[in-house]
């Protein structure tokens, strides 16, 4: 596991969103184990009281959960993993939005924006999306 | 929580210079600190004195309880700025040396720390580069068992590849409920290690916070913090 850190933010924040956006996007399964507070502290080069709160912090947020001697673990409740994710697309929506209405656009345009945009990247994944040899001929 | 280290109004006069002046400070345990200055700035001394190699001009130190000297110096592991290790000396011999010095010099985990930092026993020291010397000054120091390490610039001479190697093997082989005093004026490469940082500048300490409170309520990294004090 590698991230790019930003020593400008809390670090123990951004291992949060790494290992959150490793269990959206199914790097990380439900019920999986996640390393030892020493393991990860020695692959990211991290002080390991950080990554005891990470995880802490994680654990008070019900993403992971420890079993008492053996670990933690990804929580496998789908419902919980679900709500991460919706918090995270919040993120990325506020943020887009933010950004768009400082462009100047107004609501409405951002909605047709966004509409044509999704059309657009959904017929290029169209074109692009049989890289498996299949040609229209034959 | 009880300090493992407390430094109480240490001065130290070379002649006229003032070198450290006033300098207080509490350690928890299972701490890593990042002491951080500029060249010049003290921090080489003030190790030298909290290892109880050079006596403080005032004040006091006090470790586990125990005021500074004879007693606290199996208290203490002190990686100097300057190797330790003679010429004539094998990577082995200097193992050898640690291990017949030191009583709570742990053979296993020195083997362990050789491996991990791809040093061969039989290499002489004086052919070692100098990021190789200080892997092995590394491992000399973190190979005993103590209660307070004190690194003086363990990133001095390396490039940053043999950067990574070393912070990794400082975080891995680190023991959880001792603490370690760490020097460098690299901050940038070294912030992340660190729980809390110290800026020591013209021998007085200017700021001693943890480092995620730099974070979170400067919005800014330790570099910039570093930066900003020592107007680089």
């Amino acid at each position: 596991m590698s991230i790019e850190f930003d020593n400008n933010l809390p670090i123990y924040l951004q291992i949060m969103n790494h290992i959150k956006r490793q269990i959206v996007s199914g790097l990380l399964q439900p019920g999986d184990k996640i390393p030892s507070v020493r393991e990860l502290a020695a692959d990211l080069q991290i002080n390991p009281n950080t990554i005891q709160r990470t995880f802490q912090e994680l654990e008070r947020e019900e993403v992971v959960e420890t079993k008492r001697g053996l670990g933690r673990y990804v929580t496998s409740e789908e419902s919980k993993i679900m709500a991460i994710k919706k918090e995270m697309a919040g993120e990325l929506l506020h943020q887009f939005i933010h950004g768009m209405q400082e462009l100047g656009f107004k609501n409405q345009d951002i909605v047709t924006i966004v509409k044509e945009a999704v059309a657009a990247e959904s017929g290029k994944d169209r074109k692009e999306g049989h890289p498996d040899g299949r040609t229209s001929e034959g | 929580m009880d300090a493992l280290l407390k430094v109480n109004g240490v001065s130290k006069k070379y002649g006229k210079k003032q070198v450290l002046d006033g300098v207080s400070f509490d350690i928890g345990p299972g701490r890593l600190i990042g002491l951080l200055g500029s060249n010049g700035s003290g921090k080489s001394t003030l190790m030298q004195i909290i290892a109880g190699l050079t006596p403080a001009s005032a004040g006091d130190i006090s470790v586990m309880g125990r005021p500074t000297g004879r007693e606290t110096k199996s208290l203490i592991s002190y990686m100097p700025d300057r190797p330790m290790t003679e010429s004539w000396m094998k990577v082995r011999d200097a193992i050898a040396f640690y291990n017949d010095f030191y009583a709570d010099f742990d053979m296993e985990k020195a083997r362990e720390m050789l491996d991990f930092m791809k040093l061969d026993e039989k290499s002489g020291v004086s052919i070692l580069s100098k990021g190789m010397n200080e892997r092995l000054q590394l491992t000399l120091a973190l190979s005993r068992n103590v209660s307070l390490y004190l690194l003086d610039e363990p990133i001095g001479g390396v490039d940053p590849v043999a950067r990574g190697k070393i912070l990794d093997a400082i975080v891995r082989f680190y023991r959880e409920d001792s603490s370690l005093i760490i020097s460098t004026h690299l901050v940038g490469d070294m912030e992340r290690i660190f729980d809390e940082v110290m800026f020591l500048r013209d021998g007085r300490i200017v700021l001693h916070e943890e480092v995620e409170n730099i974070r979170m309520k400067h919005g800014r990294s330790v570099d910039d913090m570093f930066k900003e004090v020592f107007g680089e």
